[in-house]
């Protein structure tokens, strides 16, 4: 009994220590490690309380992936840390008597009027690990809102990838909806020629193609652009 | 003798630890986030202490849903932090306020 107190005083010391790091830690990187610390702490005394399987889970589900992510995110955003931190003890002011007022009327009500079991339950399940008696709990009395709990983190997946997703303006991509939506009118036109009829001429100035006879005298009396202007009857004659 | 009375105070000090946090940090939605995992996590001390105490899986298998809705809390709650980022360069609560009229 005794190794289990000391085991609890320091476990809990490194909690509070570590929870009150992560609060005033003035790099957001430092405060997420401290918060890694904190659970690492309460996670042990969960095993004190013979919550083996929460204990485990709180280290795997948190440790592992939930301050993983805190991590990557604090790590990608470029903070400016003093103005996040003007004004920071300011605020100490209120939130000290704030916090110390719950810590004290909880106290109070913890040690004087409350009725509460003074050491552990028997037995709590008869022979089976923690596990394995929480597992029979949950895949029976609680099924329902076990599955509405995966639902609920698949929700979650959807929400987060949903919310993230952004399509980049600089990249070219395929988009294989649109391109099974597409009709023949859309990619196709048709251009009307009438049969024998001539082409547009392609410039004001240049000559009629189908009569490169006239054009060449026209030219002829057109004086300084003369070279150009013959140049571009020529092309559009062997166009038409 | 450890006691029950020993882990709900041990609880009550994070909580408000906590929430003292949530105080100082008003501008930082980081660390806001943070406080409130904290927060949670004293909540479920209580629960495991109590289901320990009372020799009831109950409160077991209510902190196993906690942990559930508190992963998926801090995931979309971390997505909202990146789009906000994102558009306005900046995770200060206060200059959330395109929504005031």
């Amino acid at each position: 009994m005794f190794i289990n107190d000391v085991l609890f005083y320091s476990f809990s010391a490194i909690l509070v220590l570590a929870a009150l790091r992560v609060i005033t830690a003035r790099n957001p990187v430092h405060a997420a490690l401290y918060l890694v610390l904190s659970f690492f702490s309460a996670a042990s005394i969960w095993l004190l309380l013979e919550a083996e399987f929460l204990a485990i889970a709180l280290v795997l589900v948190y440790v592992g992936a939930v301050m993983v992510l805190f991590l990557f995110v604090v790590m990608m955003i470029d903070l400016d840390l003093d103005r996040l931190r003007q004004g920071f003890w300011s605020n100490l002011k209120v939130a000290l008597p704030v916090g110390l007022l719950i810590i004290f009327e909880m106290t109070a009500v913890l040690l004087r009027s409350f009725k509460m079991p003074q050491k552990a339950a028997p037995e709590m399940h008869e022979g089976l690990s923690n596990t394995e008696a929480l597992g029979r709990v949950l895949y029976t009395d609680y099924f329902i809102a076990f599955q509405i709990a995966a639902v609920l983190l698949l929700l979650a997946m959807v929400a987060a990838i949903a919310l993230t997703l952004r399509r980049r303006k600089d990249v070219k991509g395929q988009d294989p909806a649109m391109q099974v939506r597409v009709t023949a009118a859309e990619r196709l036109r048709f251009a009307q020629f009438k049969p024998g009829a001539s082409l547009p001429a392609v410039s004001d100035s240049g000559p009629s193609p189908s009569l490169p006879g006239p054009s060449g005298t026209q030219v002829g009396s057109g004086g300084p652009d003369r070279e150009a202007s013959s140049g571009g009857g020529a092309a559009s004659g062997g166009k038409s | 003798m450890i006691t029950l009375a020993h882990y709900l105070i041990l609880g009550a000090i994070l909580f408000s630890i906590s929430v003292v946090g949530i105080f100082l940090n008003r501008k930082n939605l980081i660390v806001l986030l943070m406080a409130i995992e904290l927060m949670l996590l004293a909540v479920n001390i209580n629960f495991i202490a109590f289901s320990y105490f009372l020799g009831d899986l109950a409160g077991q298998v209510f902190v196993f849903f906690i942990l559930t809705v508190a992963a998926a809390e801090s995931a979309i709650g971390l997505a909202i932090l990146v789009v906000l980022f994102r558009s306005l360069k900046t995770v200060e609560v206060e200059r959330l306020d395109q929504l005031k009229g």
